[in-house]
């Protein structure tokens, strides 16, 4: 009876001496650099939303093969197992009512390129490649050129062999 | 048989002699005050099924429409004006009102025989109710949507350009109403196989 407290004591004891252990790194510097100053355990105020882009105003794509951004605003549309509010747009049979652009020919080919009568499961999740847009400064700098400033810098006289 | 009859046959003398002791005036009045209180009494009732509070009451609608809701504009918003359930769901004017309260008896009956009870068969009965729902405001024109959201006021400028495109076509013309194009505002929704426009 009266050992019964004693594994407890022992333990917050040990507890006690682990956390007095000043070298132990709780206090490491956050790892990623996005977040000036501050530590893992220090909790910042988070930055302010903002809402998704609704201008309706297709983007230029970076390369032909990049997946479009969405041009609207997608919130509280559901794309789960049972309901996909994107395709009740931009699917085949939806998108002249609409007048939405209709998901491309890729969308309903599978991986052994077998083309399906309906969407692909692997294309099935809208948002795995496409995304709305914030009207932010970006967080990091992007130096990406697109394949046109790379062929003018290539050919310009003035530039080149730079 | 006999004596049943004797007996209301004595009660209807009771009820058909004249008063002897009050004025007719006072007897009336007095009819007229307990039919206020009868009447608020039960208009009282109504309107306390007429509550979020006493919708969640079932856990049928808690753990399922209820937590669903709470992710939804209608809950959260940047100008804090919410939607509560009798909000979309009970109509406004009392004799539709107590028409769906008369329908809503068989929620009782469902709750009794534990129709939805679980999660597994709240979602394999989802489509049917949501059904119901959509024929409902079908038929009412989105009544219960109008109520807050009156298109005679909506400012198309300040919508998206898909909204005022839409509203200022399909909806202005009456070609569809709006449960036709927003359907799953509030829940999750069921399985939409075979649903036109999905
Ligand atoms: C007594 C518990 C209980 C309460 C209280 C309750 N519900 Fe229900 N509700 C149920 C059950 C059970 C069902 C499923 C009925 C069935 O199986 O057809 C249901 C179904 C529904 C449906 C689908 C209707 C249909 O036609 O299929 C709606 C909408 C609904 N409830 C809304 C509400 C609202 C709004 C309130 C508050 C005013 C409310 N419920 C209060 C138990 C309840
Ligand atoms: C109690 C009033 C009320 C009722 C009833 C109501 N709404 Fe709303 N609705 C609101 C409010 C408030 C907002 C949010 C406004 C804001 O802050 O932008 C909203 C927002 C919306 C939005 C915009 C969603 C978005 O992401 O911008 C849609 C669509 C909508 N409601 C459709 C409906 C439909 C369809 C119905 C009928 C089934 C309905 N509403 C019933 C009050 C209501
Ligand atoms: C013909 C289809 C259609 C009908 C009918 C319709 N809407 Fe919409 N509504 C849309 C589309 C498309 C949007 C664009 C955004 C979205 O899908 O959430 C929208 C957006 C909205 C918004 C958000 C406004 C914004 O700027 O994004 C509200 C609020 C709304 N609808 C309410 C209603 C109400 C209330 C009704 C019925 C009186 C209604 N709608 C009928 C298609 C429709
Ligand atoms: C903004 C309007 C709105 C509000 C608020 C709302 N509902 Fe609904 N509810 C709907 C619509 C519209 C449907 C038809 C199905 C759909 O489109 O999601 C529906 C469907 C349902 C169903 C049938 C099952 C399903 O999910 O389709 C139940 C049950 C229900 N609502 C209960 C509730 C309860 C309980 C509350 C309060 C916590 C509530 N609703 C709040 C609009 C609303």
């Amino acid at each position: 009876m009266k050992f019964r407290l004693l594994p407890l004591t022992l333990l917050a004891v040990f507890g006690l001496a682990i956390a007095a252990e000043t070298n132990y790194p709780l206090d490491a510097p956050a790892p990623d650099g996005r977040r000036p100053g501050g530590t893992i355990t220090q909790e910042f105020t988070p930055p302010k939303l903002h809402d998704e882009e609704n201008k309706d105003i297709r983007r230029e794509r970076n390369y032909p093969e990049q997946p479009p951004t969405i041009p609207h605003s997608i919130r509280g549309y559901h794309v789960d197992k049972n309901a996909n509010k994107c395709l009740s747009c931009h699917s085949r049979a939806n998108s002249a009512r609409a007048q939405a652009p209709m998901i491309s020919i890729t969308h309903y080919t599978d991986r052994d390129h077998q083309t399906l009568a309906a969407v692909a499961p692997r294309r099935y999740f809208c948002t795995q490649c496409h995304v709305p847009q914030h009207d932010v400064k970006p967080l990091v700098e992007n130096r990406f050129k697109n394949i046109d400033e790379l062929l003018y810098r290539e050919t310009s006289p003035s530039t080149s062999g730079n | 048989m006999k004596s049943i009859k004797s007996f209301f046959k004595r009660y209807w003398g009771v009820l058909r002699r004249p008063s002897v002791h009050y004025s007719l005036g006072a007897l009336t009045l007095g009819g007229f005050i307990a039919g206020i209180i009868f009447w608020g009494g039960f208009n009282t009732a109504l309107e306390a099924t007429n509550t979020e509070a006493f919708c969640i009451s079932c856990h049928e609608m808690e753990d399922n429409v209820y937590m669903e809701i709470k992710d939804t504009i209608h809950y959260s918003n940047r100008s804090g004006v919410r939607a509560t359930c009798p909000d979309c769901h009970v109509p406004h004017k009392w004799t539709d009102k107590i028409a769906r309260k008369m329908q809503a008896s068989k929620e009782v009956w469902g709750t009794i025989f534990g129709t939805i009870n679980t999660r597994e068969k709240f979602l394999d009965k989802r489509r049917e109710l949501a059904e119901h729902e959509w024929a409902r405001l079908k038929a009412n024109d989105s009544l219960e949507c109008r109520n807050c959201h009156d298109f005679g006021f909506m400012d198309f400028t300040r919508q998206g350009k898909r909204a005022s495109e839409f509203h200022s076509t399909a909806l202005a013309n009456g070609e569809a109403t709006c449960i036709d194009c927003h359907k799953g505002i509030a829940h999750k929704l069921p399985d939409m196989r075979g649903v036109p426009g999905w």
